[in-house]
C-alpha cells in the first residue's frame, strides 16, 4: 500500500523526492497556494499549517516525514462561501493589509486558540499551571511567530481576541 | 473615449462631497478580502503554469571584478537540469523606481557580492536548487573596492543644497542651540512574498506574471531588458504580497524568468530565497546627518542646517534623499542643507518605505527633542512656534497644512503631559517610564494615471486600470470612488488591477497611487456622469445617482438602454505642483518603559495623529497609520542591516537576524485622523497615506527613551547595547 498523507480529508501519496518539504508539496504539487512561502527557514510563519492538530511551520518539515499525519491548510479552514469565524474576524477587522502572511496568521491564531484553551503556558502566562485567558499580551506573544511586514498586527489582535470572546476562551 | 484633465488650479468644489451614494470614506472591508483571507487570492508565483520549468539564481561570491568562466558542464548532468542561463541582458541590480529602463546589465561584471550571475533551470525546484549550489564560478578579483561610506570623497548632490542666510552668524547669535549627529543603519523592505516571476513566450509575446509595484514603467524597463517593443510584453501583478519600495522596478527574477523562457520556449519560474531578496533587491542607506538648530530665547528658530551623507553604488542615480522634508518643515531664514552621496561597493540602495523622511524625520526629531530640554519648553510647544507661514525656501505657499491640529489633537488624546518634567521621573520595578512626540511630515506625490470605467449594460461598473494593490487598499478605494460618483453600491462595481492589457495607471509607490489613479477614475466617473445627465435631461451638477438610480426615479439599465457605456480618465499633474508645497503632516506620542538593567525598551502605547487630505476608506487608511507606525518601531529599536566590513556583504540577510518588529513589539495604536479636503493635491482632495506613518515616529519612541532613562541615544536603532553604554547609572 502507498504510503499517504491527509491534506484537508483527501489521502495524498508521499512525494518521491525526499527533499521536497510539506510546503512545497502543498504549494507545487498539489496547488494548494493558499500556503505561502516568506523564508523557507522557519522565520516568519507564513508557511504555519495545522498537523494533528497543532500548528507547525511546514517549510521545516518534510513531505516523506508526515507518513499518516492529518493535514490542515488555509483551505481546509474556510472557503469563500463558508469562512470559519476566524477568517470572517480577519476580514472584519482588517486583520491584513497585502494578504500575503494572512492564511499562516489565520492556521495559526486556530491552533493558537486550542493551545490557550488546553491551559498551555506562555512567556505572558501569569501562572505555569491555572486556566489561561486569551488577553492581549497572550495572543502577542503566541502570535509572535507569524511576522506581518505589512504590520496589520494591532487589528490581528483584535480579530484574535473577537474570536476567542465568541468562542468564550 | 478617453477624458483628459490637467490639475493646473486647485479645485474646491470638493464634488465627490456632493454625491449622494455616501460610500466614500466608509469603512468598508476590502472588496478582495475574502480571497486573501481563504488563501485564494493568487500570488505572482502561483498561477497553474503547464510545464514550468523552475530557476534558481547563482550569485556572486566577489565584490568587484569579473566573472572568468562558468563551468556549465559541473551541473548539466545533474538531474533534472536543464539549463545554464547567463545571457548578457541578465540585469545585475533592480530598476530603481519610475526608472522606465533597464537596470544594470552583463552579468559577468560584478560589482557587489550577492549580485546576480546566472540562472540554473531544472524540473524542479529541489534539483534547481542542487544545482545552482553546485554551479562552479571562476573569478578575477578587483580588490580594494570601497565598501565604507566613509572611505570615500563623497558627492555633493547639488540639486539638494541650500546656503540661505548665514547659519554660522545664526548658530553664534543664538540665545539656544544645538550641534548634533544621528546615524541611521540601512533598513530593508522585507516584504512577506519573495520577489517572483512566471515567464511564458510563445514565440512572439511574452507574457509574466510577477510581483511588481508600477507596472506602467515596470513593462518598459523589461522590454528594454530583454530586447522587445513594449507591444510583445504583458505583465500581470493582480496580487503583491508587499512592496515597499522593493518591487518599485523589475528585479532580477523577472528578467531572468524571462530569458529563459525565450531560450527553452517553455514557462519559467524564479522565485528569489528570501537571502537573496535581501541581498540582491534594495537597500535602505545608512545615514550620518548633522543637524545646527539656532533659536531665539522664545525657542523661534533662526537658523536650521541639515547635512546628510548617504551611500550607493558606481552607476546608480539613487540618493536616499534625507531633507526632502527638512526643507519646509520648520522655520529659520538662515538655511544650510547638504546631502553628499558616497559611491561604495554595497548592494544596491534605493527606495525603501518613505525614501527620504523615514530616515530623515527622525533624526531631525530627535535634534529637536534636544533644543526643547535645552530651552527648557514643551516639545509640542517648540514645534507649534515654528511651523512656517509659507515653505522658507521657496516661499512657496502651503496646499493644505495640518500640523499644527495633529500636534494638539494628539496631545490632547495621548493625554501629554506639558511639563516641565526630568528624565528618569517614573520607575516601576525594574523599569524606568517615560513619554516622547515627534512631528511627522512626508512630501506629497502625484503622477500620470489611466482608467476606465465602464457602466454595464446591467447597471454594474467595470474599473479596469494596471494600478496594483499591494495591501493598500486600491481594489476598494477604486470601487468607492465609482460607486460614489455612479450611484451604485461598491458591490456592483468590480475593480480590475495589475495588467498591462489595461490602461496605464499610476502604480504603488511614494504613496501617490490612491490619488493619482483614483482621479483617473474619478475623470472617467465625472464623463460618465455627463453622458447620463444628457440622457437624464438634467444638468451633470444637480444630477443625483444612488442605488443605480436618478433622483427622478430613472434608472442607470433604462439611461444605458441595453449598451454599456465606456470612458477613460487621463489624469495628469499640472502646473500646480509648480504653484505649492504639498505635504502629509502629523504627529507621534509614545510611552515607553526601559529596562534598568538589561536596557530594552519596550513600546507601552503609541498614537499618530495625521492630515493628508480626503480619507477614502477609514479602515484601510487607519491600516495603513498602524502599519506605518509599526515600521516606526522597528526603525526605532531594532531594524539594521549590518555589512561585513571585509567584502561590503550583507550578513544580516534572513528574517532571523534582520528584525522587523514581531507581534508582542507592537502594543495597542491610537490612530487619529485629522479630515480635510486638500484643493491642490488631487481632483479627490485626497493625499498619500501609506508612509507618513513612519516618517518620525522613531524620534517619538527615542525621545521617550530619554524621557524615561535619561540615555540620550543619537544612533539609530537604539538597540539594548546602545541604551545600556548611554543610561546614566543609578
Ligand atoms: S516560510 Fe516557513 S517559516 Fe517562513
Ligand atoms: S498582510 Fe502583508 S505581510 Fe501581513
Amino acid at each position: 500500500m502507498a504510503e499517504t498523507i491527509s491534506i484537508n480529508g483527501t489521502a495524498h501519496p508521499i512525494p518521491d523526492d525526499p527533499r521536497i518539504t510539506l510546503l512545497d508539496f502543498l504549494r507545487h504539487d498539489l496547488r494548494l497556494t493558499g500556503t505561502k512561502k516568506g523564508c523557507d527557514h522557519g522565520q516568519c510563519g507564513a508557511c504555519t499549517v495545522i498537523v494533528n492538530g497543532m500548528r507547525i511551520n511546514s517549510c521545516l518539515t518534510l513531505a516523506a516525514m508526515h507518513e499518516g499525519d492529518e493535514v490542515t491548510t488555509i483551505e481546509g479552514l474556510g472557503t469563500p462561501d463558508a469562512p470559519s469565524p476566524m477568517q470572517r474576524a480577519f476580514l472584519e477587522n482588517d486583520g491584513y493589509q497585502c494578504g500575503y502572511c494572512t492564511p499562516g496568521q489565520i492556521c495559526s491564531a486556530t491552533a493558537m486558540l486550542g493551545e490557550i484553551a488546553n491551559g498551555w503556558p506562555s512567556d505572558a502566562s501569569e501562572t505555569l499551571d491555572g486556566p489561561i485567558e486569551a488577553t492581549g499580551d497572550e495572543i502577542r506573544e503566541r502570535m509572535s511567530g507569524n511576522l506581518c511586514r505589512c504590520g496589520a498586527y494591532a487589528n490581528i489582535v483584535a480579530a484574535i481576541r473577537g474570536v476567542a470572546a465568541e468562542e468564550g476562551a | 473615449m478617453s477624458v483628459h484633465f490637467k490639475q493646473d488650479e486647485p479645485d474646491t468644489s470638493n464634488r465627490l462631497d456632493d454625491m449622494k451614494q455616501g460610500v466614500i470614506g466608509a469603512p468598508l472591508p476590502r472588496v478582495e478580502g475574502m480571497a486573501k483571507v481563504t488563501g485564494t487570492a493568487p500570488y505572482a508565483a502561483e498561477y497553474p503554469v503547464e510545464n514550468c520549468a523552475e530557476g534558481v539564481l547563482v550569485t556572486s561570491t566577489i565584490t568587484r571584478g569579473e566573472v572568468t568562466r562558468i563551468d556549465k558542464d559541473s551541473v548539466l548532468s545533474m538531474p533534472g537540469v536543464i539549463a545554464v542561463i547567463d545571457d548578457e541582458r541578465l540585469i545585475t541590480r533592480p530598476a530603481q523606481g519610475t526608472a522606465n529602463e533597464a537596470p544594470q546589465q552583463k552579468p559577468k561584471s560584478v560589482s557587489y557580492w550577492g549580485q546576480p550571475i546566472a540562472l540554473v533551470v531544472a524540473e524542479t525546484f529541489e534539483q534547481a536548487r542542487d544545482a545552482a549550489k553546485h554551479l562552479k564560478v571562476e573569478y578575477r578579483e578587483d580588490e580594494g573596492a570601497p565598501l565604507s561610506p566613509d572611505a570615500v570623497e563623497p558627492e555633493e548632490q547639488e540639486g539638494e543644497t541650500v546656503h540661505q542666510g548665514d547659519l554660522a552668524h545664526a548658530m553664534a547669535q543664538a540665545a539656544h542651540s544645538v550641534d548634533v549627529t544621528f546615524t541611521t543603519k540601512g533598513h530593508s523592505s522585507a516584504a512577506m512574498e519573495p520577489h517572483a516571476a512566471i515567464a511564458q513566450w510563445d514565440g512572439e509575446c511574452l507574457t509574466v506574471h510577477a510581483s511588481l509595484q508600477m507596472l506602467n514603467y515596470n513593462i518598459t524597463e523589461l522590454a528594454d531588458a530583454v530586447g522587445l517593443a513594449e507591444s510583445k510584453v504583458r505583465l500581470i501583478s493582480r496580487f503583491v504580497g508587499g512592496g515597499f519600495g522593493s518591487k518599485l522596478g523589475i528585479s532580477e527574477d523577472v528578467v531572468s524568468a524571462s530569458l529563459a523562457a525565450m531560450q527553452l520556449g517553455r514557462p519559467v519560474r524564479v522565485v528569489l530565497s528570501r537571502q537573496q531578496v535581501l541581498q540582491c533587491i534594495m537597500r535602505r542607506s545608512e545615514t550620518t546627518q548633522r543637524f545646527r538648530l539656532a533659536a531665539d530665547e522664545n525657542g523661534r528658530l533662526t537658523g536650521f542646517g541639515h547635512e546628510a551623507l548617504v551611500s550607493n553604488l558606481p552607476g546608480e542615480s539613487f540618493a536616499e534623499p534625507v531633507l526632502q522634508s527638512s526643507h519646509f518643515l520648520y522655520a529659520g531664514q538662515n538655511r544650510e542643507l547638504m546631502l553628499k552621496l558616497a559611491r561604495i561597493h554595497r548592494m544596491t540602495a534605493g527606495s525603501v518605505r518613505a525614501p527620504g523622511e523615514a530616515v530623515g524625520m527622525p533624526a531631525l526629531e530627535g535634534a529637536m527633542d534636544v533644543l526643547a530640554r535645552k530651552i527648557g519648553i514643551d516639545p509640542v510647544e517648540l514645534r507649534l512656534r515654528n511651523i512656517p507661514e509659507d515653505n522658507p525656501e521657496e516661499g512657496l505657499p502651503f496646499s493644505s497644512h495640518k500640523l499644527a491640529e495633529c500636534l494638539r489633537q494628539g496631545a490632547e488624546a495621548f493625554g501629554w503631559d506639558p511639563g516641565p518634567r526630568k528624565p528618569r521621573h517614573t520607575r516601576e520595578g525594574e523599569w524606568w517610564v517615560g513619554t516622547g512626540m515627534a512631528s511627522a511630515a512626508r512630501v506629497h506625490n502625484v503622477g500620470e494615471a489611466r482608467a476606465r470605467v465602464t457602466l454595464k449594460a446591467d447597471g454594474t461598473a467595470l474599473v479596469e486600470t494596471d494600478m496594483t494593490d499591494i495591501g493598500t487598499g486600491t481594489y476598494t478605494i477604486l470601487a468607492q470612488i465609482a460607486g460614489e460618483m455612479l450611484g451604485l453600491d461598491p458591490d456592483k462595481v468590480l475593480v480590475e488591477l495589475g495588467d498591462t492589457r489595461h490602461p496605464r495607471g499610476s502604480g504603488s509607490g511614494g504613496s501617490w497611487g490612491a490619488a493619482s489613479t483614483g482621479s483617473a477614475v474619478y475623470v472617467a466617473c465625472t464623463a460618465l456622469r455627463e453622458e447620463l445627465a444628457r440622457r437624464a435631461g438634467i444638468a451633470e451638477d444637480e444630477l443625483d445617482l444612488s442605488n443605480g438610480r436618478t433622483q427622478t426615479g430613472q434608472t442607470l439599465t433604462d439611461l444605458l438602454g441595453g449598451k454599456d457605456m465606456a470612458r477613460e480618465g487621463h489624469y495628469e499633474p499640472g502646473d500646480i505642483a509648480a504653484d505649492f508645497t504639498a505635504s502629509g503632516f502629523g504627529a507621534f506620542f509614545a510611552q515607553v518603559r526601559v529596562n534598568r538593567f538589561t536596557g530594552e525598551t519596550r513600546v507601552d502605547r503609541m498614537l499618530g495623529a495625521f492630515g493628508f487630505g480626503r480619507v477614502l476608506n477609514h479602515k484601510t487608511a487607519r491600516s495603513q497609520c498602524i502599519g506605518g507606525i509599526t515600521w516606526s518601531i522597528g526603525a526605532a529599536l531594532t531594524e539594521a542591516l549590518e555589512f561585513d566590513p571585509r567584502d561590503g556583504h550583507l550578513v544580516n540577510c534572513d528574517l532571523a537576524e534582520y528584525h522587523v518588529p514581531v507581534n508582542r513589539d507592537v502594543p495597542d495604536l491610537e490612530v487619529l485622523m485629522v479630515e480635510e479636503r486638500d484643493p491642490a493635491a488631487s481632483p479627490i482632495q485626497a493625499k498619500g497615506i501609506g508612509e507618513l506613518g513612519m516618517c518620525g515616529g522613531a524620534a517619538a519612541i527615542g525621545n521617550a527613551i530619554f524621557d524615561a532613562s535619561g540615555a540620550r541615544i543619537f544612533d539609530y536603532p537604539m538597540t539594548p547595547d546602545r541604551v545600556l553604554a548611554t543610561m546614566p547609572v543609578d
